[in-house]
């Protein structure tokens, strides 16, 4: 018991005031899907680090565990063993109405199918995070129109998802997921969707927003334009992290390509 | 106890629990999804339109024929009314279900803004709420309406004099003191059955779980 209790304080210093460097710890973490009689073993004992204003791109092969890794820590699925720390919180202890605040206010989500919702203007997409988080209307309605001017789209503050561009609404999407000033901006498939050069757009808007408002970024993602704006790629095959790599490693081996 | 610790230590951390919205915002959010839906939600209250407007005909009838009626005939009228209302709600439930699953990937996005499940369940019923409100009150006008039609047509009262065939009179009673009795029979049963109908579909719609956003198959 003596030995736990300066772990305990540690902890409890970490967790109050200034965090941890950390926004995602993950530790060991399995999932199984029960298929009928065949149990399924999505992750077999992943863990991975990843630092506050980190831009991460997870990538794999469909099939290969990295959208259940990607559900686990974005606050969406809970692991059979293993603990994932969010912002030095573990998702283990939360209750329902725990997590559901926790999405609210240190997540923020981008979806390959932009999820606007429908009978919303993009004013009111942006501003629904902020009224799930019990802001008030006047100060919601600001911060949006703020992370709409961010996101160039302050000319169709009241237009419907359906009367804009695929680009346009992931834009809007984009914006909505800040709106809370979250810790973590998951993004899966973010440019799933959308052309070549909008998508190029896209993940050049998210490296500029994980600089200027210094959110980390986890992407999962298949497309090999992400590699250039990662800091860290984490490659996730048979349930396992297959391997890790820096951006800076990946320049040097694509500068030596370009000069010879 | 150590379950209560780590809550502490959660709240330490900043994390709450998320506060419940007013009923005012789930009036709001029922309100445009009404709205832009309004085709389908014609549909949906169709049927609970339909079975209140024979209900109210029923009523009148039976009003109008008063103590003439035959227990047999009364007995068969009322079993053809609770079952015209039985499919109404079998109806609803079908409609509400499908409405549940179209908005599969709404209601998972919804979840991770930071929806509470409540919130999920309070928008369904309301939704519901008013529209079998609505849908009763127009299905009692147009069924009393076509029953004094359908009297005056074949003449009921002129032709079975009082005291033969006829004791009672195109009079929509009253309810507890209140007048036009089956106007808030109508509406009361039909605003009752429509939410008791979407109760499990709006459940089901509040299960939905979060990571239900990601999915790109529905």
């Amino acid at each position: 018991m003596s030995t736990q209790a300066p772990e305990a304080s540690e902890q409890s210093v970490r967790g109050s005031g200034s965090r941890t460097e950390y926004v995602v710890r993950a530790k060991d973490v399995t999932k199984v899907f029960k298929m009928g009689n065949e149990e399924v073993h999505a992750l077999k004992g992943i863990s991975l680090d990843i630092k506050r204003g980190e831009y991460i791109s997870i990538m794999g092969p469909s099939g290969s565990g990295k959208s259940t890794f990607f559900n686990m820590i974005g606050g969406l699925d809970k692991p059979n063993s293993g603990t994932v720390f969010i912002n030095d919180v573990d998702m283990a202890q939360l209750d329902a109405q725990e997590l559901a605040f926790l999405r609210c206010h240190t997540i923020g989500y981008i979806f390959q199918t932009f999820n606007l919702i429908p009978v919303m203007t993009a004013l009111e997409n942006v501003m629904l995070p902020t009224v799930f988080a019990g802001m008030p209307a006047e100060e919601g309605q600001n911060r949006a129109i703020e992370l709409l001017n961010m996101v160039e789209l302050g000319h169709r503050l009241h237009n419907k998802p359906s009367q804009l561009s695929g680009g346009q609404q992931q834009r809007v999407a984009i914006a909505r997921s800040l709106a809370n000033r979250p810790s973590i901006v998951l993004a899966d498939e973010p440019t799933g969707n959308l052309d070549e050069k909008t998508g190029i757009a896209i993940i050049s808007l998210l490296r500029e927003l994980n600089k200027k408002e210094n959110v980390t970024i986890i992407s999962a993602t298949h497309d090999h334009k992400m590699v250039d704006v990662s800091d860290r790629i984490v490659w996730i095959r048979d349930g396992r992290v297959d391997k890790i790599e820096n951006r800076a490693d990946i320049e040097i081996s694509v500068g030596s390509i370009g000069h010879h | 106890m150590s379950a209560n610790n780590l809550a502490h230590i959660a709240a330490d951390r900043g994390i709450k629990k998320q506060v419940a919205l007013p009923l005012s915002k789930a009036v709001e959010f029922a309100w445009k999804s009404v709205r832009i839906r309004f085709a389908r939600s014609l549909i949906t209250a169709g049927g609970i339109f339909l079975g209140i407007a024979f209900l109210a005909s029923i009523l009148l009838d039976k009003s109008v024929k008063g103590a003439d009626i035959e227990p047999s005939e009364a007995a068969r009228l009322n079993w053809l009314v609770a079952l015209s209302l039985a499919v109404c709600v079998v109806g609803i439930t079908n409609s509400m279900l499908m409405s549940v699953s179209e908005r599969f990937r709404e209601i998972g996005t919804m979840k991770c803004l930071g929806a509470l499940s409540q919130f999920i369940v309070k928008i369904f019923m309301i939704e519901a709420i008013a529209m079998g409100a609505i849908a009763s009150g127009f299905g009692w006008a147009v069924g009393t309406l076509l029953m004094i039609l359908t009297k005056i047509v074949i003449g009921v009262p002129k032709t079975a004099p009082p005291g033969t065939t006829w004791h009672g009179s195109l009079d929509i009673g009253d309810l507890f003191g209140l007048p036009f009795g089956s106007f808030w029979v109508c509406v009361g049963l039909g605003t009752l059955l429509t939410a008791i109908a979407t109760y499990i579909p709006a459940r089901q719609a509040a299960n939905i779980p979060p990571a239900a956003a990601l999915r790109t198959d529905v």
